[in-house]
């Protein structure tokens, strides 16, 4: 259980990127997780609640976009698509692929804010 | 009010990387082989250490170790035993380690310095799913799986074992007793890591330690 200090980072991280946007709201928040990047969904949305707490992400929402494991097969010369994670195997051919492009990210995409500074 | 999207694309653990980084070109420059072992509590890393580190000892190299644990420094002074410098990190509630706990304990460690060591091992907090999202520089990291725990783990816990560069089966002097199907644990590290390196081992008969040992040269040596 690190969500908690996978949630402080991100309010931290996000907080600081307020910097260039004075007096800015944060609406959304968007990450990036790979299927095995070991956090668990549920667990951050209930961290990332208290975490933001009295912070400017306070009341935003956190949006997780999971990532599938893409593994590169030697075999076959391509990169391919896993459906889970409990074999790593190319489902074409077969073949084990110990080589991986995409699964293991936990990357803050991007935040959509609210403007402070510029009222219609 | 307008709003607007901001595209970060920051790593969320980008301090604990760079850090990790860091220590990884500083091992490198004093010519120390790190390693990581990483397992679920009552694998058996620190018999297994105890081992390594009093047979590396014995053949002349210069070995050190850092423990960690949520509290006690019951296993520092178990593998002090050794007659290697240990230090023991409390990471008092923290569920693994990170690369800041390293770097803090390395700096102003008594009578170490990364210059004076072949290996220094990190015996991480008995945890299977944590640990594996923290780099600490490290340039082997070690998956523990002992003969009582199931020949499923690496399926249960598979972001560890795949992350793994080498993985390490322990007490397989009680193989027999506790029923282990050797062949359906290694076909399963296997699925989750193809082609991984695979110790058997056993820290009260020596069994699998030496070719254990040969391995570490070997990778000091690289």
């Amino acid at each position: 259980m690190h969500e908690l200090s996978i949630v402080t980072s991100i309010v931290e991280t996000v907080t600081e990127s307020l910097n260039a946007y004075p007096g800015a709201r944060v609406l959304e928040v968007r990450l990036r997780v790979g299927a095995l990047a070991s956090v668990i969904p549920e667990s951050l949305e209930f961290c990332y609640g208290i975490a933001s707490e009295g912070t400017p992400l306070e009341g935003s929402r956190l949006v997780v976009n999971l990532l599938p494991v893409v593994v590169h097969c030697a075999a076959c010369g391509q990169d391919a698509e896993l459906e889970g994670v409990q074999s790593f195997r190319c489902p074409r051919c077969g073949e084990p692929c110990s080589e991986m492009r995409q699964g293991r990210e936990l990357e803050i995409d991007s935040i959509e804010i609210e403007d402070g500074e510029e009222k219609s | 009010m307008t709003t607007r999207i901001v595209e970060l694309r920051r790593g969320i653990l980008k301090k604990n990387d760079e850090l990790a980084a860091g220590l990884r070109a500083s091992y490198a420059a004093a010519g120390v082989l790190v390693l990581n072992l990483v397992s679920s509590p009552g694998t058996g890393k620190t018999a297994f250490l105890e081992w390594t580190l009093r047979e590396l000892k014995a053949r002349g190299a210069r070995v050190a170790a850092l423990v960690g644990d949520l509290e006690t420094d019951n296993d520092a002074r178990r593998l002090a035993a050794s007659g290697a410098p240990v230090r023991q990190i409390n990471t008092h509630g923290i569920c693994h380690l990170d690369a800041e706990m390293i770097a803090r304990h390395l700096d102003g460690w008594e009578g170490v310095a990364l210059g004076g060591l072949d290996y220094l091992f990190i015996e991480n907090v008995g945890n299977l799913v944590c640990p594996s999202s923290y780099d600490l520089g490290e340039k082997i990291r070690v998956a523990l799986l002992s003969v009582t725990e199931g020949e499923d783990k690496p399926l249960k816990y598979p972001t560890l074992f795949n992350s793994a560069d080498a993985a390490v089966i322990t007490k397989i002097d009680i193989a027999e007793a506790c029923s282990f199907d050797r062949a359906l644990a290694l076909k399963n590290i296997n699925e989750i890591r193809p082609g991984i390196r695979i110790f058997e081992t056993s820290a009260k008969t020596g069994a699998g330690m030496e070719e254990w040992l040969r391995y570490l040269e070997a990778e000091r040596a690289k």
